[in-house]
């Protein structure tokens, strides 16, 4: 097996917009949507003589963006212009950072190894530029349309150490990196509305060897699955190549993800000069040390401490936990009822069980759902003292998600309050053993196994209201 | 008061008539239409202006009378004519840069200081001629042809802001506006025998300047007198929030350098008068002995070669002796590493140039030429057509210089060379010289054709250029003519302190009087 | 350094100037020519001169995120030179462009 022969050796880039209201260098809606080159204005058309200036809140967000990743935020940070030319990148260049970049040397944990210990992968640099505009090929016969309306969006880009040893490890870097991003509220970080671009480079060497081989640049990939299984081709592609007596070209890659193959672009080689040079219409960027304490001092809680955090505090195992953070607004939502509950098993269970089938099935939000957190509390507390049935609990929960009323009217209205009631839960009993005469007669005769099954009949005549702990006993009883 | 006397009027004078109402704006318009008439500024003469809206210019006449009658503040340049270098955007009027890539090309923006010229009451009668792109020293390099100089039409006029000194030097307005970055508003002015002032890096907003080289670039005034320059660059300077170059440094009155006083402090309500020509600013008196008390002036030797025409410096030491007849101290100084200063500047300039003009591509607006060879071929196309020879030139030039493996040693050199000529200038002011002077050019206005090796043309910069790469305000006032040419001196002072430059020219120019012109 | 005739052919290249043959030699002898007069720098002692010479000039200031683009007077078809439904028009990229289109993109 190649996979032994040699080792994958994968960094990745991945740019990241970021979530401003207006454009990174003018007050162009940074918004998507609008009908073509609408929010356009001299600057972001490259008009002659307009002039960038940089928007304030994209250093915020991407400063928060760089400390969440563990790097150390530079005090001076340059803008440079990288030159070529492309229909869409109206300039003539584009504005970006270059050897002065705005952050440096962070790391990002993607798992833990067999024993226990995490495994990281370095951040190498962490920069600010601005987006290109769009092109369209396939509208009009013979002719490429350009629309500008996203021309000097706020990007940054994250560029990673070669760390990454496998293609699923590249998943777990993206999908890590993307969790901690939605932590931050930077970004809306959806590859579909290409908010978050992944490009990667790879190399293949012998386990063991320090140097690294001869990289390949994989661009073209949209989603995270597609960026694993173009990593997996190419790594087959180089190994091959390496095992018939070739050699790996440096060279760029396009992954063709309808045919699943790599191809390489067909630009001719050299032609990629960028001839940066510091950006003279905008001055050195310089950020205070205690202006980028604070930002520190202001993240919000990341994935890793809040895991650590709701496991300690709520008795769960990791996976239960992992489960609950993957979005930072499902874990918030979790925290709250579980708060608000003191059970964070049950809540653990409503959440990842009823809430998201919910949540699924109606296609919405969790911020912008009926139940809210106080409520499915009192849902909770409802059938932990036994008021309702668990069974009728679940009805109550599906009429609060249409009806948004709280759980005790909605348990009352429907008649849902549990009976405790002996005579009336003996009467079902007896119904259900004189209606299954041939699973009753079996029972009494010692079949325990059919204990659980006529327990469901007795819970469905009485609409759920059966206390089913008496409805256990007075079956237990009957059967001598 | 009737404008008969037009082409000798001071820009202050026309603005104190206006708002007194004894000047009609939009006679005082049809003065400078006249005036260019009659000198023969069009294309099949001097070749000065590209575009002109005689209409809209008398209406905008009207508007500003109409603001005097109900009693509006009219500014600092109330009916006062200006023209606007080609590369500077204007509403109304074609913003060209000389060149065929954006030939009939109407900004549909305006650039900072032409809104501030017409919110000070300044009428814009037309846009003037320039080398393309500002690539040049003579104006030859226009795609609409040569300008010429009103002094002698054999000569150039200087450039690249060749028509907004030619355009003053011939009286059709006692203010223009030009740009500079390496000397093209202090060139063009010294061979039209007029004052051009390039203010320090920051000083005017860039926005709506159309960019040659954006570390360099800077807007300019150009005026008949001192007192023009300093008063429209009054009006055009200060911070503003499109231009992230911009300096938010306070803008003294300029005008009161005359008076050989310290600047008025900014926030007093005497000052905002002055500032808003609400009153006047008092006359100077005659140049004395004691008109440049306590100032030191430097004498850079680098500046004053063995190599330097004879006549040039005669002028020179003459200006230098009124200097000291009016109580400065002249002082010998060194900046060494000014002589680097070409080299450097045809370094950054192409490099940044060859960027700034990357937009020039046929896609959004301009010229396009189609091309069977596709999108890379309606490119090329476009740009070769559209670009002169110059322009083509430096864009290569630029190009090597920042490409892969020329980076360091030329671009990287060049920044590196850069601050140290910043350095000598730092270093002379803060050991106690107030201005330094020089001549502006090596030579009086040449010959059109005259010079056709670009090095050659390059070396016209050879004492202006050190001013851009440091950043400081230098300006160049008359100082005399060889045989019939006028020749002009430089006066450079430390950064944001155009105040100090301003009182030295105002100086100078009084103590010259005739003699400037002579 | 002398500049040779195939860096002009790849800095036409880079700069999407169309340089015929003829000029391209021209060309190379003048580009060379002028740069003969940069290699003066190259004995110039630059150690002294720090990263972040420029500096002193502030950092750049920041607007904020809210308030309206600049103003445009006119519709972009009054200087566009091709426009459809709102975009504007170019001839279509070859294949070899379209590639590196994606390889450029940020």
């Amino acid at each position: 097996m190649t996979a032994e022969r040699y080792e994958m050796v994968v960094g990745l880039e991945v740019h990241v917009q970021l979530k401003t209201r207006t454009k990174a260098f003018c007050g162009c809606s940074a918004d998507f949507g609008a009908a073509p080159n609408v929010n356009t204005c001299p600057v972001c058309l490259a008009l002659p003589g307009a002039l960038p200036v940089l928007n304030e809140h994209a250093v915020n967000l991407a400063t928060r963006a760089a400390l969440g990743l563990g790097c150390a935020v530079n005090p001076i940070s340059v803008f440079a212009r990288k030159n070529y030319f492309y229909p869409d990148l109206p300039k003539g260049y584009q504005i970006s950072q270059f050897d002065q970049p705005l952050a440096t040397g962070g790391s990002i944990a993607i798992g833990e190894t067999s024993k226990g210990a995490d495994i990281r992968v370095g951040i190498t640099r962490v920069h600010m530029e601005e987006d290109a505009g769009k092109s369209i090929h396939d509208r009009y016969p013979g002719a490429t349309a350009i629309d500008l309306n996203r021309s000097g969006v706020p990007l940054i880009e994250i560029v990673s150490e070669p760390d990454i040893r496998s293609a699923a490890g590249a998943g777990a870097y993206l999908r890590t990196l993307k969790q901690i991003l939605q932590y931050l509220d930077v970004s809306d970080v959806s590859m579909e509305e290409g908010s978050l671009r992944v490009d990667a480079n790879i190399s293949v060497r012998p386990p063991g060897q320090v140097k690294l081989g001869t990289k390949t640049e994989v661009k073209n990939m949209n989603s995270f699955s597609a960026v694993e299984r173009a990593l997996e081709s190419e790594f087959a592609r180089q190994c091959a190549l390496i095992d018939s007596g070739g050699r790996v070209e440096q060279q760029t890659l396009l992954w063709d993800g309808a045919r699943e193959v790599v191809r390489p672009s067909r630009s001719k080689e050299g032609s990629h000069d960028y001839r940066y040079f510091p950006e003279p219409d905008l001055r050195p960027l310089l950020l205070d040390a205690h202006w980028i304490e604070r930002v520190r001092h202001e993240l919000p809680e990341l994935p890793d401490a809040r895991r650590k955090r709701l496991g300690t505090d709520f008795e769960l195992a990791p996976a239960e936990v992992d489960q609950l953070t993957a979005s930072p607004a499902i874990a918030e939502y979790f925290e709250a009822v579980a708060r608000a509950s003191g059970d964070g098993k049950s809540s653990y269970n409503w959440v990842m069980g009823e809430v998201s089938a919910a949540l699924r099935s109606s296609g919405g939000d969790i911020d912008a759902f009926r139940v809210r957190p106080a409520d499915l509390a009192q849902l909770l507390n409802l059938v932990r003292d036994g008021t309702i049935s668990h069974t009728a609990g679940k009805r109550v929960f599906a009429r609060m998600v249409e009806t948004g009323k709280p759980a005790a009217q909605v348990a009352a209205d429907e008649g849902l309050l549990q009976v405790g009631d002996d005579a009336v839960i003996a009467g079902w009993v007896d119904q259900v053993l004189v209606e299954h005469p041939e699973e009753a007669a079996r029972y009494l005769a010692g079949e325990r196994k059919l204990q659980g099954v006529l327990v469901g009949l007795v819970m469905r005549k009485s609409g759920g209201r059966a206390d089913p702990k008496r409805v256990n006993q007075l079956l237990t009883s009957r059967a001598g | 008061m009737s404008p008969d006397n037009y082409s000798s009027l001071r820009a202050a004078e026309i603005a104190v008539g206006v708002r007194a109402g004894n000047l009609a704006p939009a006679a005082v318009v049809q003065a400078s239409f006249d005036r260019a008439r009659d000198i023969g500024a069009g294309s099949d003469n001097l070749n000065i202006l590209l575009a002109a809206d005689d209409e809209a210019s008398l209406a905008e006449g009207e508007a500003i009378a109409e603001r005097r009658n109900t009693g509006s503040d009219l500014g600092l340049l109330a009916g006062v004519p200006v023209v606007i270098k080609d590369n500077i955007a204007s509403l109304g009027l074609p913003t060209t840069c000389g060149s065929k890539i954006l030939e009939g090309y109407v900004s549909p923006f305006e650039a900072t200081v032409v809104a501030r010229l017409r919110a000070h009451g300044a009428l814009v009668v037309a846009k003037t001629n320039m080398d393309e792109f500002a690539m040049g020293s003579s104006t030859e390099n226009s795609a609409y042809g040569p300008a010429r100089n009103p002094i002698d039409v054999r000569c150039v006029p200087g450039g690249s802001s060749g028509g907004s000194a030619a355009a003053v030097a011939a009286g059709i307005t006692p203010i223009a506006l030009g740009s500079e970055t390496g000397g093209s508003v202090r060139q063009p002015a010294a061979f039209c025998g007029v004052v051009g002032v390039k203010p320090t890096y920051g000083r005017v907003s860039r926005y709506g300047l159309v960019a040659f080289a954006s570390s360099l670039d800077q807007i300019g005034v150009i005026g008949r007198t001192v007192d023009d320059a300093a008063l429209g660059l009054e009006a055009i300077a200060g911070f503003d929030p499109h231009d992230s170059t911009s300096s938010d440094a306070d803008v003294p009155i300029y005008r009161m350098s005359a008076l050989g006083v310290a600047a008025p402090e900014a926030r007093n309500p005497d000052t905002q008068a002055l500032r808003l020509g609400r009153s006047a600013v008092p006359l100077p008196p005659p140049p004395h002995a004691r008109t440049l008390e306590g100032i030191v002036i430097g004498k850079p030797k680098e500046y004053f070669p063995d190599s330097l025409d004879p006549s040039v410096r005669d002028l020179c030491e003459r200006s230098l002796d009124r200097f000291r007849a009016m109580g400065a101290t002249v002082r010998d100084v060194s900046l060494a590493r000014s002589p680097l200063a070409i080299p450097v500047y045809y370094i950054i300039a192409p490099a940044e140039a060859s960027s700034n003009l990357a937009r020039f591509d046929g896609v959004r607006y301009g010229l396009r030429v189609d091309s069977p060879l596709g999108l890379k071929g309606m490119y090329e196309e476009t740009r070769s057509r559209g670009f002169g020879p110059e322009v083509t030139r430096r864009v290569l030039l630029g190009t090597y210089v920042l490409s892969a493996g020329y980076y360091d040693a030329y671009y990287r050199k060049a920044q590196a060379v850069r601050s140290l000529i910043a350095d000598d200038f730092r270093a002379v002011f803060a050991s106690g010289v107030n201005a330094i002077f020089t001549p502006t050019t090596p030579t009086p206005a040449f010959h059109i054709g005259a010079i056709s090796d670009p090095y050659e043309m390059y070396l016209n910069d050879i004492f202006t250029v050190t001013a851009n790469l440091a950043g400081v305000p230098a300006m160049s006032v008359p100082i005399g003519r060889v045989r019939h040419l006028p020749v002009g001196g430089q006066i450079i002072a430390g950064h944001f302190d155009e105040y100090t430059m301003f009182r030295v020219g105002y100086a100078l120019e009084a103590a010259l009087g005739a003699d400037a012109h002579k | 350094m002398a500049v040779t005739r195939d860096d002009v052919l790849h800095i036409a290249e880079l700069a999407r100037l169309g340089v015929s043959s003829e000029r391209a030699d021209e060309l190379t002898r003048e580009l060379s020519a002028i740069l003969a007069h940069m290699e003066v720098l190259s004995q110039v002692d630059t150690s002294s001169v720090a990263l972040t010479a420029g500096v002193g000039a502030g950092g750049t200031p920041l607007r904020p995120d809210a308030g309206v683009a600049p103003a445009m007077a006119g519709i972009l078809e009054s200087f566009a030179p091709s426009m459809r439904d709102g975009f504007f028009i170019v001839p279509r990229l070859a294949t070899h462009e379209d590639a590196a289109g994606i390889e450029n993109r940020a």
